[in-house]
């Protein structure tokens, strides 16, 4: 599973032991979470509980506070799986910014979310004060978030703690970029994502998925890179089943 | 909220891919997106879907004065609107550009055209006309806002029923919708708009383009025609030049999609017509594909019934024993028959009883004797017969 999120860490959580919900349920928001301890661990001695995304401490209590499926991963994770489009900014996450502007010594940089990232233009591998990096108004980046909560604007980089770029940085010239929901993009992450298999199957293509439900293609023909932009486009709501039987059609009745 | 800016290397794509002759959608070039007409629940409302695009027209009437100069003709008033849920871009309450033309170019193509008899709308010469206005909402913004937007509005317009007026003398009365039928408005011809977008300086051409197409065009040619051929408006932005027989290219594939469109307009408006005489569902959530996730539903689980049966002999032995039932019915008043003990009134008022006709079998001074049975389970207690006239209503629920 993806597990870029911020964590909250409960400490000396002491467990109710009190069957509410099971993983796999449907969760609403205002939900009391209380969940009973798997018998693998004993009872009795306080355990830390990360909460992930969608549940939230209040007080005492762990209150959920979006609507999806609750899932664990063991030993100690919950989270709840929610669907939405609009992406919120979230620190360490790499997304697929578009530069927007250019004032003095940042840029600024539209993800998706209510308000502009900044990034600063020495945030780039082998960037120096003399050696300014080739970037243009409308070129796309893929970057990390440094900083993201509520209160400050989002700034990300290009580089990662060691001053590599690792990946990141500005790309894009030939493909085609287009928008899914953040579920796809999260079920496109994972590390054993059927998805990403199927489609390996197809052709040869490039791809970049950005946490902020932006994805680049780019293929040798743009019928091909076409074929590739509508398919992960309409998988978002398809089974396991009908994607196959989509893909195998496609890759049959093509080229 | 910003929209969010076009990169370079869309742009770049997008220009190369039409080179190409490859859109994105894989349409082709003459290739409108599928159009889904639906109608409310009330005359005048219509949902027009084009591919993403959704927009909807609701049509509504008063009676006001004319104008001096025009006093037997009635009104018609248009209004547009961009809500921010269509788009990040739009912002509520400020005028922007391509809401005034668009406002403009629906006015052009629906009332220069004529297309409405205004003169039809006059109820009192020089005191009392109708007003018409169409209001149209953009729900959804995916490109080709004109095109769906006269759809919309003509769709309404079709779909539309004005209140009957009948004039004695002086007197002028307003019928309502239940005491006689509303009628619709005279409409001569319903033009609509087709929109072409160039690239590559004017030498190539799509029809309805989608928002990513519109955002790399050279230009736009709007043409507004009715079926029968006749062009009602022309307009041409963007700045750049056509040759003329490139717009008479425009006009001859604006005049086949044109009869297409219409054929569906028409085709929508019968089905709704149709579907409200047989007293069947109409509007707009019928329209709704029913996609239903079984609600209520969860996994078999296993229930304890170790204990079943003392718990059962318990709650059986502390129950209280049923109240008796009357052996025979007692007569309350003449021409009623009341079989065991009715409910208390709760209204705190008196209760009349009327009589019935079908009470043949209950005779005015007689008592009516029905044998109970004296094992019967202590099932519904009171079966109070008192019989109210009822009348009906007809209509659906």
């Amino acid at each position: 599973m993806v597990c870029l999120f911020d964590c909250v860490i409960l400490s000396c959580f002491y467990v109710i032991i009190h069957l509410v919900y099971k993983v796999g349920d449907v969760l609403l928001p205002g939900d009391v979470f209380s969940f009973q301890m798997p018998e693998s661990i004993t009872d009795s001695k306080p355990e830390k509980v990360v909460c992930g995304p969608g549940l939230r401490r209040n007080g005492d209590e762990v209150l959920v506070c979006k609507s999806g499926i609750l899932r664990h991963k063991q030993p100690n994770l919950y989270w709840i799986d929610s669907q939405q489009r609009r992406y919120v900014p979230g620190k360490g996450e790499s997304v697929i910014g578009i530069i927007t502007s250019k004032s003095g010594d940042i840029f600024k940089v539209d993800v998706g979310g209510s308000e502009q990232a900044s990034l600063s233009y020495l945030a780039f591998e082998g960037a120096t004060k003399r050696n300014r990096p080739n970037v243009q108004v409308g070129d796309l980046v893929y970057s990390q978030f440094i900083i993201a909560n509520k209160d400050m604007e989002p700034e990300l980089v290009c580089i990662d703690s060691c001053g590599r770029a690792n990946g990141m940085g500005v790309f894009g010239a030939g493909g085609l970029l287009f928008k899914v929901s953040l579920g796809l993009v999260r079920r496109l992450l994972a590390p054993q994502s059927e998805i990403a298999k199927d489609l390996e199957k197809m052709f040869p293509f490039e791809i970049v998925v950005g946490m902020n439900g932006r994805v680049w293609v780019k293929s040798k023909t743009i019928q091909q890179t076409l074929i590739v932009a509508n398919l992960l486009e309409s998988c978002e709501n398809m089974t396991a089943q009908q994607r196959q039987t989509l893909f195998r059609r496609v890759a049959d009745g093509s080229i | 909220m910003r929209d969010t800016p076009l990169s370079n290397c869309e742009r770049d794509f997008l220009l190369k891919a039409i080179q190409e002759k490859k859109r994105l959608d894989g349409r082709q070039t003459y290739d409108y997106r599928s159009i889904k007409i639906s109608f409310g629940t009330d005359y005048g409302c219509c949902f027009v879907d084009l591919g993403k695009t959704r927009i909807m027209a609701q049509v509504s009437c008063e009676l006001i004065t004319p104008k001096e100069n025009r006093p037997n003709e009635g009104l018609i008033f248009f209004n547009i609107e961009l809500s921010p849920m269509a788009s990040p871009a739009f912002e509520m309450g400020r005028q922007s550009e391509l809401l005034v033309k668009l406002n403009r170019q629906l006015e052009r193509c629906l009332r220069n055209s004529k297309c409405i008899d205004t003169e039809s709308l006059c109820v009192v010469s020089g005191e009392k006309v109708w007003q018409i206005r169409v209001d149209v909402h953009l729900l959804n913004h995916d490109g080709n806002l004109m095109d769906a937007a006269s759809i919309a509005a003509i769709a309404a317009l079709c779909h539309f029923r004005r209140p009957d007026v009948g004039i004695q003398g002086e007197e002028v009365t307003v019928y309502s919708t239940e005491e006689r039928d509303p009628i619709p408005l005279s409409i001569y011809h319903m033009p609509i708009c087709v929109s072409f977008s160039f690239f590559q300086q004017g030498t190539y051409l799509l029809v309805d383009p989608c928002e990513r197409e519109e955002r790399v065009m050279d230009g736009l040619l709007m043409i507004a025609m009715n079926k029968h051929r006749e062009i009602c408006s022309i307009q041409s932005s963007g700045g750049i030049m056509l040759l003329k027989d490139q717009v008479l290219r425009c006009s001859k594939i604006a005049s086949v999609k044109v009869s297409e469109i219409t054929e569906l307009i028409n085709k929508a408006l019968e089905n709704d017509k149709k579907a409200r005489k047989t007293g069947g569902k109409f509007g707009f959530a019928e329209s709704l594909p029913q996609e239903r996730i079984t609600a209520l539903k969860t996994d078999v689980s296993p229930v304890e019934m170790s204990d079943v049966k003392e718990k059962a002999n318990e709650i059986v032995q502390r129950a209280e024993v049923p109240p008796q039932t009357v052996p025979s019915p007692v007569l309350t008043a003449p021409g009623t028959g009341q079989v065991g003990e009715g409910l208390e009134n709760s209204w705190g008022l008196k209760e009349e009883e009327e009589e019935e006709e079908e009470e043949e079998e209950e005779e005015e001074d007689e008592t009516v004797e029905l044998k109970m049975d004296e094992t019967d389970s202590p099932g519904p207690r009171s079966v109070c017969a008192v019989f109210h006239g009822h009348s009906w209503q007809d209509g659906t629920e």
